[in-house]
């Protein structure tokens, strides 16, 4: 997808000695200037002094490793309930609406649409605030409500996207309502949609680090902590050099897993019945609208 | 696509082999040197064990568990500070909380603290969270209709912290067109925005935060208590000061349930107990009265009646 | 109910601050997504590299993180401006990762031979890029730029919590004032719905305008 130099694309035509020779160039130009921000960032870097050793120092104690990792632990924590949660709320609410009784339809319609169109913060400092519940439960609510009515309507779209061919044969075998549901087009659908259901999941990885904003004791708290502590002479700059590789890392190891999944998919002889649209994995924003898989 | 996959994997290759170096790494024993009260010269408290106190819903359930739950402030040097390393809350007003817990009979070292922020200070004690609250909670008639408040136990007033090289501010008079920082929803915030209208007011959560921000010019004054800013003054003598006279009586409670009168007046007899064998003044001397001023005379005891 | 009536200023101020938000970082998002994404199809390998790194880290970075590295890291390398400033330059720069996603697969979508045909009539860079490329890659990124620039919108109630003036920040002047704290979040709740809404009308005329039916 990215432009090759030795293939034309829309934008450019395959380089002659002459553009190759410029594109070279500029090739360097750019170098340079990169290279000149990366250093002018570094020498930033130095001449504010966040390479001092009374501000690396906090790390080498065991003391402050252990409170990381526990807050490492919590977000991991915070994350894997609001994941499950989510998954069944997603599989609750998609049901709903593919549900033939009208009212339950549209009530999860509703459901689905309003938090979706929430902020994710203002439904956990609602919880938090208004109903006076505790940091942990109040983040995975609101991270499970979001987040499962987005997925919600992953769900629902890729079963809208399996061939209409594999219902009606099912039908046609004498299977009922939910026998075809659960045997015929649930599996493929999930299936087809793992890769946005992952990528959806690193949205809810990265939103655990609301959990800070209500006092929840989760990674970025802990660093902060750290981070805002004078004996330590402020060390803001070290932790987020600490931490963000980490939380990335985390993210990008999912992101990577999800776009793997879809690889596999598609080599995969198995699934080829179903055509699903590539959905690129970690473009899933809050909010965004899920990609839908072309219906047949 | 396939450019765009490999410098991902390197880059997840590169992260998840510093995430693996960090949690490999052995560290050192024991916390990074720190410039607070030291611990080894805090002073001790009897424990009460025979007491009862049976009318108190917060205490009976304390007894059932065996411990107190206290929230604190975990970054007010001096005050109440959390030590990320190890854990531990120091201070004079874990100090108070300390002797409290004492006197109605569970030793100090079974209390377990929890920082809760300024803002969710009346949500903790009303929901249960927490039994009692000991961290610069200044007692007024707003908050006595949500929270009940034992004390006050010290008197302290609205002050301001300013850069060793600021030469302007002398008082809260000077701080027009000034950028002040505070913590949200505080008490001294409140007053700066009704008395001093004029001055330009930056909120933030914890009051580290402002004197990071004072620290590296983002804001010109720091406005809180003065027990507050002096504890923070003397963590970087050589960059800050406290200015001016206090503008303001701030008495420091304990904060309670609110319907629970019974451990509220216990905490009353508590403190005055205390605060006559000496305790208190061994508080105060070991915590606050490290940064050089002298231990004041505590307040009265206000036992306003139940209501 | 009358928590809006009383307090129409408060509300007023805090609607507008996160419309301020909104707009500002929107338009940061777009220029910096447009840059990035003319680096990430450019014919210079380094520029695609930077591109490349930039959406990357940023995508897998969560927003909270990154207000926390801009607001208090930046004024640590003595870069003094107002949280505000700060909260635009967090959001847009965020935002701008997705946009720049959004523009690319836009462009992605214009057939090779388009431009080869360009070119084969005698076409100029420039003139391909405007006259051919750009207006068919248009109407094929409206739909996702729109979903990603809503969602900016939401992600901005968490500038609210690093004190800047925003609408979810008003929750706690109120309930110092000792309002009802449901009536209060109703009224942010239609405060952010009709900031949301509003920015899909605009979309979905957009849309109508000028997107093609593929």
């Amino acid at each position: 997808m990215t432009a090759n130099p030795v293939e034309s694309t829309a934008l450019y035509d395959i380089p002659g000695p002459h553009t190759r020779r410029r594109h070279r160039m500029y090739g360097v130009v750019s170098t340079v200037l990169i290279l000149a921000l990366i250093g002018w960032v570094l020498y930033l870097l130095f001449d504010t002094e966040q390479f001092t050793y009374t501000k690396w120092m906090p790390f080498e104690y065991k003391g402050i490793q252990e409170l990381l990792l526990r807050g490492l632990g919590n977000t991991l924590k915070a994350f894997a309930m609001a994941a499950v949660l989510s998954l069944t709320l997603g599989t609750v609410l998609a049901t709903g609406r593919l549900s033939d009784h009208r009212p339950v339809r549209w009530i999860s319609a509703m459901v689905v649409e309003f938090f979706r169109a929430m902020p994710v913060l203002v439904m956990i400092f609602f919880i938090f605030v208004a109903l006076k519940v505790q940091p942990l439960p109040a983040l995975v609510a609101g991270l499970t409500l979001y987040n499962g009515s987005v997925l919600a309507e992953v769900f629902r779209s890729g079963v809208n996207s399996v061939e209409r061919g594999q219902r009606e044969a099912a039908f046609a075998l004498g299977l009922r309502k939910t026998q075809v549901m659960t045997y015929v087009l649930a599996p493929q659908a999930v299936r087809s949609m793992l890769p946005t259901i992952i990528s959806q999941l690193v949205v809810a990885l990265k939103d655990t680090s609301l959990g800070y904003l209500i006092t929840y004791e989760e990674f970025l708290h802990a660093g902060k902590l750290i981070a805002s502590n004078l004996d330590y002479d402020l060390p803001f700059i070290p932790v987020v050099m600490v931490i963000s590789p980490i939380y990335i890392g985390m993210c990008m190891l999912l992101s990577w897993f999800a776009q793997w999944v879809s690889r596999w998919e598609r080599r995969s002889p198995k699934t080829e019945a179903v055509e699903v649209a590539p959905a690129e994995p970690g473009t899933l924003l809050r909010g965004g609208v899920p990609p839908t898989a072309p219906r047949p | 696509m396939i450019r765009t996959t490999r410098v991902c994997r390197a880059l997840a290759a590169f992260t998840a082999l510093i995430a693996t170096a960090a949690v490999t790494a052995c560290g050192k024993e024991g916390s990074p040197p720190v410039k607070g009260p030291a611990a080894d010269k805090l002073p001790t408290y009897q424990v009460d064990h025979g007491f009862q106190l049976p009318q108190s819903p917060t205490w009976k359930r304390a007894k059932k568990r065996g411990y107190f739950t206290v929230g604190a402030k975990e970054d007010q040097p001096y005050l109440g500070e959390k030590d990320p390393a190890t854990g531990t809350y120091s201070g004079f007003d874990i100090e108070i909380a300390k002797m409290m817990s004492a006197s109605l009979g569970f030793a100090p070292k079974t209390i377990r603290f929890r920082t809760i922020a300024s803002a969710n200070r009346e949500t903790a004690l009303q929901n249960g969270q927490i039994d009692y609250y000991v961290g610069t909670y200044t007692i007024n008639d707003l908050r006595k209709k949500l929270v009940g408040f034992a004390g006050p136990y010290y008197m302290a007033g609205q002050s301001l912290l300013v850069r060793k090289d600021e030469n302007d501010i002398h008082g809260p008079q000077d701080l027009a067109g000034k950028r002040v920082c505070s913590a949200a929803g505080s008490t001294p915030y409140q007053r700066i925005k009704t008395d001093y209208p004029r001055a330009t007011l930056v909120a933030y959560d914890t009051y580290s935060v402002c004197v990071d921000n004072l620290l590296t010019y983002q804001v010109d004054a720091v406005t809180t208590d003065d027990a507050i800013l002096i504890g923070y003054a003397a963590k970087v003598p050589d960059e800050l000061k406290v200015v001016g006279k206090p503008f303001s009586e701030e008495p420091y409670g304990i904060g309670v349930p609110r319907g629970d009168n019974a451990l509220r007046f216990a905490l009353d007899d508590a403190l005055e107990a205390r605060e006559k064998n000496g305790d208190w003044k061994k508080a105060y001397e070991a915590t606050l009265g490290l940064s050089g001023v002298p231990a004041p005379t505590p307040p009265p005891i206000d036992r306003y009646p139940a209501s | 109910m009358n928590v809006l009536t009383d307090n129409f200023s408060i509300f007023a101020e805090g609607f507008l601050g996160t419309v301020e938000l909104t707009v500002y970082a929107s338009a940061l998002a777009l220029a910096l997504g447009f840059v990035m994404a003319s680096f990430r199809v450019a014919p210079v390998s380094s520029l695609r590299v930077f591109g490349t790194v930039w959406v990357t880290v940023l995508r897998n970075t969560p927003l909270t993180l990154l207000f926390f590295a801009v607001l208090l890291g930046l004024p640590r390398f003595g870069l003094v401006l107002p949280f505000k400033v700060f909260a635009i330059l967090a959001l847009g720069c965020y935002t701008s990762a997705f946009i720049c996603e959004a523009l690319r697969s836009g462009i992605n979508t214009v057939p090779k031979g388009q431009g080869e045909a360009a070119r084969s009539l005698g076409m100029t860079f420039h003139q391909t890029l405007s006259m051919v490329v750009l207006p068919q890659a248009f109407r094929s990124v409206i739909p996702p730029v729109g979903s990603t620039l809503i969602a900016l919108a939401k992600n901005s109630a968490i500038a609210g919590a690093f004190s800047v003036t925003e609408l979810l920040g008003t929750y706690k002047t109120l309930s110092e004032l000792g309002y009802n704290i449901v009536w209060t979040f109703f009224w942010i709740a239609v405060g952010y719905l009709i900031i949301t809404l509003t920015i899909s009308a605009i979309f979905n005329v957009l849309e109508k305008r000028w997107g093609v039916p593929r």
